[in-house]
């Protein structure tokens, strides 16, 4: 997005409710991530202070800086999937992909999530954001050309 | 065959396991498709319904794409088949106030609304009463008095109250309030649009986690469809009440499901922990009175106010009054949202409606709580679910998420990731909570590679009452419940 666009998004929170979180929000649901100049450009918006914009986007996991990989994978890493094989599931995706948990390449990227609500048929994962349930019962191979359709374009 | 009317859910929990297919599939075949929300055997999704002409409803389990053709030829006799859904025991069992509609129609249909046009012209202080009839605690995790936030915020001198309904639902183990936000979202609008007339709140907002983003539209239509029908804005149903209500959703941070934390990210901050007191019932969102509760606390009002406080109360074992919706998950063949009156045992849920562990292997613990929740054993499955004996045995009911574990678990790794979790998502304003949680896990460390001695397991004991007692709110002052429960029922896997 150009400094315009971040403007004019920004622009439409002021005023609101915790509006500088939505902005930042916003332009993340956007274009994936909120660059420096961007949150430049926000807290010129706002009129708050550069640390101000920073503060709030180093406190929250969504706020990424920098842009996502096209195949981004969240494998949840709590309790109740952790229960029925969460840890070895990541493991097993973290040995195909070739990058640890929490790290990026240049075509993947692999975070851990705190639940998605799917505790009851876990390992539970998203595939750019597609849901999916149950990956212990999916043999590696299956789950990865999961993986591979949730992530062609 | 002669049903024509085929109702799928569209809930994550089963589209996740294929139900879109399947909708696409029945539709093909030429039937009238209704997508509802999820009724909450989730070991059931997805679950297919079909309603003959009286009505009543036949379901089919797991049902995939592949499956359509043969449980359209087959009907009853078709292996997957459940029988009538009134008779399946694992919902017949039930007593459901909370999600009694949840499931059964699209989620956008608009319900009747009786709880809250019968109560427009009453006195707020009448609606109180009945709330502390019902003995309503909140359902988030706390189990405060609800009547006693309500009352506070009424009595409290503000031009502006508010009210807030926390669907930041982080624990692990929990999906109550993503179920009834994807299944029945006027419930939690026409409960919230009581607890205005009553406290006198006009605006309220819904803080939504952002790891939800089915519940994100459906509950922002829902919204959308309570303004075109008058539900909310500035004549409730055509009353003298205004209350406007807003969604917004979080960015990714566990702590701001604190009420204190939840408040300053409403406000646009970092959702750092404010200190207590004030409550925020006296001084919440920007400074102002403010009911804060979570999503099923708010969504029983509707309830209780439709049967009676004194009918609510009847149900549960005082003062652990009502119901509570159950969330059973982790390593159990049949999981799940069972709600039922407080008193029923853990055994009752885990072995009766779970009917032991997925993987066939003995159980050997089960958290309840979420992750600042204690670890039970086999000992501890015949104790009744209620907020009181679950104190007495060291633990908490928390938002209602009971995490079953087989015999592979280790409860050392366990506590491990107990600290870990803290430290990952503790907001960094007090010191026990930020530093105790990392210390805590090294030390954790040292015991899974077979470094550590009596003094480590000392040294834990000290970190953890140094947590529990001088931490600004729960995040850090619970966090060690989850470790001393595993040390204290598990101990043999902390020597090694």
């Amino acid at each position: 997005m150009v400094e315009r666009e971040i403007r004019s998004v920004a622009g439409r929170h002021v005023g609101r409710v915790g509006g500088v979180l939505q902005a930042l929000r916003e332009v993340v649901l956007e274009q994936g991530f909120v660059s420096e100049d961007d949150q430049r450009v926000v807290a010129d918006v706002f009129n708050i202070s550069r640390a101000d914009v920073r503060g709030i986007v180093s406190f929250y996991e969504d706020l990424k800086t920098h842009p996502p990989a096209a195949l981004r994978v969240r494998i949840c890493q709590a309790e109740a999937c952790q229960a029925v094989g969460g840890r070895r599931f990541t493991r097993a995706v973290e040995e195909r992909l070739g990058i640890p948990l929490g790290e990026q390449n240049e075509q993947a990227s692999i975070e851990a999530v705190y639940c998605l609500g799917l505790c009851a048929q876990g390992p539970a994962f998203t595939v750019n954001e597609r849901p999916f349930t149950h990956a212990d019962e999916l043999d590696l191979d299956s789950a990865l050309d999961l993986l591979g359709e949730a992530g062609s374009p | 065959m002669a049903n024509t009317r085929v109702h799928i859910p569209q809930d994550v929990s089963a589209v996740a396991c294929g139900a879109d297919a399947v909708a696409e599939d029945f539709a093909a075949a030429g039937l009238d498709v209704v997508r509802t929300g999820s009724r909450g055997a989730t070991w059931a999704e997805p679950m297919v319904e079909m309603a003959d002409d009286t009505g009543s409803r036949t379901a089919w389990r797991n049902v995939t794409a592949d499956d359509v053709p043969e449980v359209l030829k087959q009907g009853n006799a078709h292996p997957k088949c459940l029988g009538a859904v009134d008779a399946i025991d694992w919902l017949a069992g039930q007593h459901r106030v909370v999600f009694d509609r949840c499931g059964t129609d699209h989620p956008l249909a608009l319900p009747p609304t009786v709880a809250l046009e019968s109560r427009l012209d009453a006195a707020p202080t009448a609606l109180i009463d009945e709330i502390e009839t019902s003995g309503l605690r909140g359902r988030g995790g706390a189990g405060f008095p609800a009547h006693i936030k309500w009352r506070t915020v009424r009595d409290t001198p503000a031009e502006q109250k508010y009210l807030v309904c926390n669907a930041d639902e982080g624990d692990s183990g929990t999906f109550a309030d993503r179920l009834l936000l994807e299944g029945d979202p006027f419930r939690l609008i026409e409960g919230m649009a009581i607890a205005a007339i009553a406290t006198g709140a006009t605006r309220g907002f819904v803080y939504l986690r952002s790891e939800y983003p089915d519940a994100e539209r459906t509950f922002a239509a829902a919204l959308k469809r309570a303004y075109e029908h008058g539900m909310l804005g500035n004549s409730v149903l055509g009353s003298a009440h205004t209350f406007d209500l807003e969604l917004f959703v979080g960015a990714g941070a566990y702590i701001c499901g604190e009420e204190t934390s939840l408040l300053e990210s409403l406000e646009g901050r970092r959702g750092e922990i404010r200190a207590k007191p004030p409550v925020p019932a006296i001084a919440g969102l920007f400074g102002q009175p403010t009911v804060v509760h979570n999503v099923i606390s708010y969504a029983a009002v509707p309830g209780i106010m439709q049967g009676g406080g004194s009918a609510y109360a009847e149900l549960g074992v005082a003062p652990s009054t009502g119901t509570m919706a159950f969330q059973l998950a982790g390593n159990v063949l049949r999981g799940g949202l069972i709600e039922v009156p407080f008193g029923i045992t853990l055994a009752e849920i885990v072995e009766g409606y779970g009917g032991g562990t997925r993987s066939g292997r003995p159980l050997r613990a089960v958290q309840i709580g979420g992750p600042l929740g204690a670890y039970l054993g086999q000992e501890d499955l015949d104790t009744p679910l209620t907020y009181e004996a679950m104190a007495n045995i060291g633990a908490g009911i928390g938002h209602g998420g009971i995490v079953v574990f087989d015999d592979t678990v280790d409860l050392a790794e366990q506590a491990h990731y107990a600290f870990k979790f803290c430290e990952v998502e503790s907001c960094g304003k007090c010191t026990p909570c930020r530093l105790g949680s990392v210390r805590g896990k090294e030390t954790i460390q040292t015991i899974l590679d077979g470094r550590a001695g009596p003094r480590e397991l000392t040294m834990i004991r000290d970190l953890c009452e140094v947590m529990e007692s001088a931490s600004l709110c729960q995040m850090g002052g619970m966090t060690p419940i989850p470790v001393l429960s595993a040390m204290e029922r598990f101990p043999e896997d902390f020597k090694r």
